[in-house]
């Protein structure tokens, strides 16, 4: 029987505890899927946030450390300068990477460590039950903000990639989306791209991608695939935003 | 400068003692009084192919420590302490990771930004776990420039011993002040790394650096594997001096910079005839019970005098036990109590031992 389909070898074989319909198990996969095509399972660490994907350690078949929350990137940045030859990446939420770890995230980037770094974007907080996230949408109603979020109140959503586009350090910076094939495709060219960037030395990469939270959005998993393509992506634009190749593109 | 006498600032000491002690990463951020040892390392890491990074804040230096301690590198940061606090969760999760580290506090005056001049009003932070959950370090607490140098390079080796941070802990005078110094040519321990996060290179099983224990039963082995731990280093690692305990009807005890003037209150008062002995702690934690039984059948009085409102002094009272009176004295704020406040604290304590009233 020829084998068409099969989990990354850099995959471990543990059950996930992901929510039925949640992208993060597609984002792992495709993480794993690189690691293995760039042959460098054996000299990856990762770093797991705090959040729903805490346990990434799980997952992977390569060394991990497991930050405190928001830390990721500092912790990334001291195993890079200890070991520069080793491929160093983060995996966080936007909790934890676009609140209490802006900082971390953002002079990481200044500083043009060369690491990269998977940003889950599901516009809410899921591990602590769907409270509001920095990058909720304006009306999109969240366990802290029942009436929906409000302008007024608690600001608009934040655009991490644009933002970390403006920073020199910043070598590649792209956002993708994982609520279909075509565009989990595309996805997986960027993650595969931002390793291979770390690979050359080339400095900062990161990849936000789009993700559901059937769980705390209170859809079904087909209605939050949907809601990503109405609603998160006319807030969230896809695409590169930056490339080593060709700058910063406006 | 292999074993000859320099001299140096104190801060800029405990950066040469790391470099030598094989520490070759130094993450840190700003603060008064400790900027002299960050630039220190700034110059110097490079020198040996090591890596300094000023960090965005504090929080951020620290769990650069612990990603490079998890890589198996020997690692420091250091700070005062409004920025100690901000290093706070951190050590809690070197701790629960059982990661070492050498973690250096200069002490100045609080709470808040309070004052950039001396103190000791860390010590509780310091001794009884700053960050949460159940956890300890051992903390050195140097009373001079040669012991800066001395205990900084045993403070990687005691990390490395247990897997556990450990902090350093100075009142900000002594970064700042200029003595002789002698780096004492020493072999230190080989410790072989293989938990650490290198990247596979070859090994069936990944290595993990986590504190994440999600099953109670498992989170409670955790902690009982980590107290056994704590338990091994508080019976190895007490470190004190005493002085003429063997016949001292008041003791006094101090650390740090008040050890040096409560010191010269004694010498002083023995001149006068005065029986005083003096316990000065080196490890805070662990705190040297024993050196108090040693005063225990002599001692009529004990005085503890801090740059605090009074936060070792409970240690004291711990140790004593009952036994004994135990006065305090303290002043804070950045004020260092004088060798003649504390002779007249010392008397007024000497005169309630003689008119049996203590
Ligand atoms: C210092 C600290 N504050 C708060 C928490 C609680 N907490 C755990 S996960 C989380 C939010 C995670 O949300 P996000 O990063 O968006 O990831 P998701 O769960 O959505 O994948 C919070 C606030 C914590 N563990 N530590
Ligand atoms: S709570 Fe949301 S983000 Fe977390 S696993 Fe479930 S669906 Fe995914």
């Amino acid at each position: 029987m020829k084998q068409i389909f099969a989990k990354p070898q850099s995959m471990t074989d543990k059950v996930s505890h992901y929510c039925p319909g949640c992208t993060h198990g597609i984002a792992h996969r495709l993480v794993g899927e690189t690691i293995d095509e760039l042959g460098i399972a054996d000299r990856t660490i990762g770093v797991a946030s705090v959040g729903c994907s805490v346990l990434a350690y799980e997952y992977f078949d390569v060394d991990f450390q497991q930050a405190s929350h928001g830390r990721a990137p500092a912790v990334a940045t001291g195993i890079k300068r200890v070991h520069p030859e080793s491929i160093v990446f983060t995996y966080q939420g936007d909790g934890d990477l676009a609140s209490i770890g802006t900082a971390e995230a953002i002079h990481a980037a200044m500083r043009g460590e060369n690491i990269t770094i998977i940003f889950i974007n599901n516009a809410i907080y899921g591990m602590t039950g769907g409270q509001m996230a920095p990058t909720t949408l304006l009306g999109q109603q969240t366990t802290t903000t029942p009436e929906g979020r409000r302008f007024e109140e608690m600001g608009a959503p934040i655009r991490m990639a644009e933002m970390l586009a403006t920073l020199d350090g910043a070598a590649y910076v792209a956002r993708f989306s994982l609520h279909d094939i075509p565009n989990i495709t595309k996805a997986k060219r960027a993650i595969k791209k931002s390793f291979q960037y770390q690979l050359e030395g080339k400095g900062f990469t990161i990849v936000e991608l789009l993700s559901t939270c059937p769980t705390n959005w209170g859809m079904s998993p087909n209605e939050s695939l949907e809601w990503v393509q109405t609603d998160m992506m006319k807030v969230y634009p896809l695409g590169e935003f930056k490339t080593p190749e060709e700058g910063e593109k406006k | 400068m292999a074993n000859e006498t320099v001299l140096m600032k104190g801060n800029e000491v405990i950066g040469e003692a790391a470099v030598r002690a094989g520490c070759r990463y130094f993450f840190g951020y700003p603060i008064t009084p400790q900027n002299e040892l960050p630039a220190y390392m700034a110059k110097r890491l490079p020198e040996v192919q090591g890596v300094f990074v000023q960090a965005e804040s504090e929080t951020a230096a620290i769990n650069m420590v612990y990603g490079a301690s998890g890589a198996g590198a020997r690692v420091m940061t250091s700070s005062s302490s409004p920025g100690i606090s901000l290093k706070q969760e951190g050590i809690s999760y070197l701790a629960g990771a059982e990661l070492p580290a050498v973690i250096v506090n200069m002490m100045r005056g609080g709470p808040g930004l309070g004052t950039i001049q001396p103190s000791q009003s860390d010590y509780f932070q310091a001794t009884k776990g700053g960050g949460h959950g159940d956890y300890n370090m051992v903390v050195l607490a140097p009373a001079s420039v040669q012991e800066l140098a001395d205990l900084t390079m045993d403070a990687f080796d005691i990390a490395d011993k247990y897997r556990n941070p450990v902090m350093v802990l100075g009142d900000g005078v002594l970064g700042q002040m200029m003595e002789p110094v002698a780096f004492k040519e020493r072999q230190s321990a080989e410790f072989v790394k293989d938990w650490a996060t290198t990247g596979k290179q070859g090994r069936s099983k990944p290595n993990l650096i986590n504190s994440l224990y999600l099953d109670p039963e498992k989170s409670a082995e955790h902690n009982e594997e980590l107290h056994a731990k704590y338990m091994t280093m508080a019976k190895n690692e007490v470190r004190y001096e005493v002085k003429n305990l063997e016949d001292a009807e008041v003791v006094l005890v101090a650390y740090g910079m008040m050890a040096r003037i409560t010191s010269s209150v004694m010498n002083k008062a023995r001149e006068k005839g005065m029986k005083v002995g003096l316990i000065r702690p080196i490890s805070v934690w662990p705190f040297p019970d024993e050196a108090f039984e040693m005063a225990l059948p002599q001692a009529k009085a004990f005085l503890t005098v801090e740059m605090s409102k009074g936060q070792m002094v409970e240690d004291v009272r711990l140790a004593v036990n009952g036994r004994a009176p135990v006065y305090f004295y303290g002043r804070t704020g950045g004020v260092i109590p004088s060798p003649q406040e504390v002779m007249e604290q010392l008397e007024a304590v000497y005169a309630k031992v003689q008119g049996g009233e203590a």
